[in-house]
């Protein structure tokens, strides 16, 4: 099938960026949406126009490094990431728009690729549990709830990637961060930093630039791992407790 | 290590003694001195972890600020050792190229990790892993290494729960195990399909708190392009800040690798689009011996290729064998059919027809080398690529029928999920269809018992180092290898070689750091000045042709004499004939690219030299010459039991090859028999 491609090009973090239009014969159903990227990347070395800079890795929706705006919605339709988008979910003569993910926390590079690092800093912030290499108790000293792991579990897939502050009109990272304070703070070995983790992870936040979360609700629905969007009752819930606790 | 005469081949086949196999390799390789020490400790297999760490010498902790370690690499290895080592107080720069350390490639582990805790009283023990592994490893790893990585696997275990790993449990709280590719013991932890996720959020978190802390700095989107050695010890490396393309240079008293596997010389592997062999390759052009560098792995469940534009492959975890059979049509007619108009009678399940006793669950390279056979053979399913089917099924019907929809939803939703999505078929009501791909490397930087490398200074850990997985490596290995060398043994090892220090301090006016950062800045320049015609990417592609073909599945003489003529007509031409658009100062991909297909171009000839001059099967290494009547791999012990560790000679030399021979002191060779 043959797209047209409206892609977001910018040199640099310093210089203005603009649409750029593009059109991509031969795209086959089978190829993942970033394939078909490469294909046109291709064509454009061959023409001797500087390829289009984008974000991958692992191309298996897990580690969190892909992730457009296309046609406007984070990931693009399906609930997926970006790598494991096919070109199944369109079709022939389909207009396609690419753009980086749009958040004052996540200032451009270069064309499609952002700077995340404001994620790493939260996590600096508060994001772990304290307990040095070889300091471990017995691992089946502390039993856990089968089902505080599983719901442990599911909030601990998030991946990092951005979207839900990407897809939040208000740039909010309330999303992320409520899924890290969640996955922590529903096992035993997360209470004894629970207070000092939310206080800490919220001031890095918003100190990053991110916006405060109004119950929109885009980011859930953005979220290719399904993060629920009770993760920020969670997280609104764990501050007020540890602002009473008098953090 | 008992002394061994050294019995290197001779140049000319001519003069190998009588029995000695044919010298395949003979013209392509300088024989060099044997390795004989390995620094492992004597005495009792069990008493020699001890033995060492109670050896390696402390370092006071007022000294530790003062000790500067740069770590290259984020994943389980290089993120557990950047925590550990920020933990006791050194001074700590990581590096990765990603974006951030948590998105290292040990992020797309799906199945599990082995640990000898024995919590399903099912007989395991601390023993019975080291056992199963250097078997599995088809007698062609050093047993102190491995007998040190079963016993501080339980140790891994424990952190990682502190930590809050968030792994499978049972209803009374107790964490779940399960059985993994090839053992009959149930000593794997997951989480979900996503247990090495969840293993490096673990490691990347306390590592985050560590650069919260002051002893960790971390450089993300930073490659390491160059190793510094200063009197020949490891002092340094030269790195490219992949934003600004500014070319730096970090000095300090150790450096550790922990850079990844190298499966991407393939083009096509399941590694991520930019794991690489820059790090390791760079350090052995300045001295590192790359051990085994052709014993891949190459996995059995992975979605089969659909097209020319594939970019890479994904791995359908190998815990999907515990309930999922394998099968293809008994007659080449059926192969277009629908799967599910095909009755019993005509299926054959060939692994439970062949390998009766562990039927589905064979290990790696058996599955995956019984696959081929049957595409071979014409019996292949799914679309035809190149003329020819490559795929088999893997049937979960029995398994829903036994289990519930529910039962198998629980166990592989996302992996059923991550396949409906690439795939656009329903693995509930269509059998998968998968086809062996790279998946993993055995070989990599030679590193002794304390996992320094044969630069003092240099220790590499993780999937980088030719490791504790022989020729072949069993499924949930790799997670705790590389959890054990970064949490729980470097830390011990450095310390020994940190005691010394901190060393004489050096600037960047030495001549080594000059003549590093120079080579480093003509090479980018040689990229950007080439001009050529072709993209980095069809070389690479072209590359990971010749090697599949040729040094994937079965290897012969012939084939791997081609395979390095075609290499280096490729290479070449690369040096060449390259295009590399854009400038050197900014963000460009393709100059990363062309930076690591280069050094894939030289790493393919040695893995080819290699898999040459190891003229036996063992474990992934299949040797077409090297067979039984039945078609079975057949190792040579008596010639071949013996670690491949080469030295890098200078640009058209022959490498030289220096042998360590494998004793086992703990434990019988045998042939492996998995029937
Ligand atoms: C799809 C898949 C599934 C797997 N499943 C399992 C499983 O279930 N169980 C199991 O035990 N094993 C599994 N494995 C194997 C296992 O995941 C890996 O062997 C292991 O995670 C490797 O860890 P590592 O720390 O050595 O390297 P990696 O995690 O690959 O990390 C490499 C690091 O090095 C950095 N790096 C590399 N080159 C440079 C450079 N030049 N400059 C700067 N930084 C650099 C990268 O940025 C990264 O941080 C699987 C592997 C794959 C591909
Ligand atoms: S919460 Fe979802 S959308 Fe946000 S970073 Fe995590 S995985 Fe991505
Ligand atoms: S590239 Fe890793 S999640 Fe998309």
């Amino acid at each position: 099938m043959k797209v047209t491609l409206k892609i977001w090009r910018q040199p640099d973090a310093q210089t203005k960026g603009a649409m750029h239009t593009y059109d991509l014969d031969g795209v086959s159903s089978d190829m993942s949406f970033l394939e078909m990227l490469d294909v046109l990347n291709e064509d454009l070395i061959a023409k001797g126009e500087d390829p289009v800079a984008f974000d991958s890795d692992c191309r298996e929706g897990i580690c969190g490094m892909c992730g457009l705006m296309i046609n406007g919605q984070a990931h693009g339709p399906e609930v997926t990431t970006t790598c494991q988008l096919h070109m199944r979910s369109f079709k022939d003569g389909d207009e396609i728009v690419i753009e980086p993910w749009r958040a004052d926390a996540f200032p451009v590079i270069k064309d499609l690729v952002v700077d995340r690092g404001a994620f790493d800093r939260m996590i600096q912030a508060g994001g772990f549990i304290s307990v040095n290499t070889g300091s471990a108790p017995e691992a089946h000293s502390v039993p856990v709830p089968r089902d505080d792991a599983i719901r442990a579990f599911n909030v601990a897939t998030c991946i990092g990637c951005g979207a839900c502050v990407a897809a939040c009109p208000n740039g909010s990272a309330s999303l992320f961060m409520g899924a890290k304070i969640t996955h922590l703070g529903e096992l035993p070995q997360g209470q004894p930093e629970r207070d000092s983790r939310v206080v800490g992870m919220v001031s890095q936040h918003d100190a990053e630039g991110f916006g405060g979360c109004t119950n929109i609700g885009e980011c859930t629905a953005a979220c290719p791992k399904e993060i629920p969007l009770d993760v920020i009752s969670q997280l609104n819930r764990d501050l007020q407790t540890a602002l009473r606790h008098g953090h | 290590m008992t002394d061994m005469p050294d019995t290197t081949l001779t140049g000319d086949p001519s003069h190998d003694a009588p029995g000695e196999p044919a010298d395949d390799a003979a013209g392509y390789y300088t024989p060099g001195d044997p390795i004989r020490d390995t620094k492992a400790p004597e005495g009792p297999i069990a008493d020699r972890w001890q033995t060492r760490k109670f050896e390696a010498r402390l370092v006071n902790p007022s000294n530790r600020r003062k000790l500067d370690v740069i770590i290259v690499g984020t994943g389980l290895a290089g993120g557990a050792a950047a925590a550990t080592l920020g933990e006791a107080g050194y001074n700590v720069k990581s590096f990765c190229y990603q974006d951030s350390p948590r998105r290292a490639h040990s992020i797309a582990a799906q199945g599990g990790i082995n640990a000898a805790k024995n919590y399903k009283e099912d007989g395991d023990s601390v023993h019975r892993l080291f056992y199963d592994t250097v078997k599995g490893g088809d007698y062609r790893s050093r047993e102190s290494n491995v007998y040190r990585l079963a016993e501080v696997s339980t140790n891994i275990i424990d952190q990682c729960v502190a930590q809050g790993v968030p792994f499978a449990r049972e209803y009374g709280g107790l964490l779940d195990n399960r059985s993994f590719g090839g053992v009959q013991v149930s000593r794997t932890f997951y989480a979900r399909g996503q247990t090495g996720q969840q293993l490096l959020i673990g490691a990347y978190q306390a590592m985050e708190r560590q650069v919260a802390a002051g002893t960790v700095e971390q450089f993300t989107r930073h490659e390491m392009l160059e190793l510094i050695v200063v009197d020949g010890k490891a002092r340094g490396i030269v790195a490219r800040d992949m934003v600004t393309g500014e070319i730096q240079t970090h000095l300090a008293d150790v450096v550790v690798l922990a850079s990844g596997g190298y499966g991407n010389v393939f083009f096509l592997s399941t590694n991520a689009m930019g794991s690489n062999v820059t790090a390791s390759w760079r350090a052995h052009r300045k001295g590192a011996y790359m051990a085994n560098p052709c014993y891949t792995q190459i996995h059995p469940t992975c979605i089969p290729v659909t097209g020319s534009h594939q970019s890479k492959l994904t791995l359908m975890s190998e815990s999907l064998r515990n309930d999922g059979r394998i099968w293809v049509p008994k007659k080449q007619a059926d192969c277009e059919k629908d799967p599910r108009d095909i009755p019993e009678e005509d299926r054959d399940y060939y692994l439970e027809r062949i390998y009766p006793s562990f039927g589905n669950l064979v290990p790696r390279d058996i599955a995956s080398r019984a696959a081929k056979n049957v595409c071979d053979e014409g019996r292949g399913v799914g679309p035809a690529v190149e003329g020819v089917r490559r795929g088999v099924y893997l049937d979960f019907s029995a398994a829903i029928e036994r289990l519930g929809r529910d039962g198998i939803e629980e166990k592989y939703d996302n992996l059923f999920d991550m396949y409906a999505r690439i795939t656009g078929e329903n693995p509930y009501e269509v059998p998968m269809r998968i086809y062996p791909a790279v998946h993993y490397v055995m070989g990599g930087l030679w590193v002794d018992y304390d996992l320094q490398s044969s630069i003092p200074g240099l220790f590499v850990t993780g999937e980088a180092n030719f490791s504790d997985h022989g020729a072949n490596r069993l499924g949930a290995s790799a997670l705790m290898q590389g959890l054990a060398d970064g949490y729980f043994v470097l830390p011990h090892t450095i310390r020994d070689y940190l005691a010394d220090g901190p060393f004489e301090k050096i600037d960047e006016s030495h001549p080594a750091v000059v003549e590093a950062r120079a080579a480093v800045e003509d090479r980018v320049a040689h990229f950007l000045n080439t001009k050529g015609t072709r993209s980095v990417d069809s070389y690479h592609r072209e590359l990971g042709n010749i090697m599949w073909e040729y040094c994937g599945m079965e290897r012969t003489e012939d084939g791997l004499k081609k395979a390095i003529d075609l290499i280096r007509t490729l290479k070449d031409d690369f040096w060449r004939n390259v295009k590399v658009l854009g400038t050197a100062d900014s963000l460009n991909q393709s100059l990363e690219k062309a930076g690591r297909v280069a050094d894939f171009l030289e790493l393919g000839e040695l893995m080819c030299i290699d898999a040459l001059n190891r003229r036996e099967s063992c474990g992934g290494h299949f040797r077409g010459e090297s067979q039984t009547d039945d078609g079975e791999a057949l190792r040579h012990d008596d010639h071949f039991a013996y670690v491949a560790a080469w030295e890098f000679a200078g640009d058209g030399e022959p490498p030289v090859l220096h042998k360590e021979d494998l004793v086992y002191t703990a434990i019988e060779m045998k042939q492996r028999s998995y029937k």
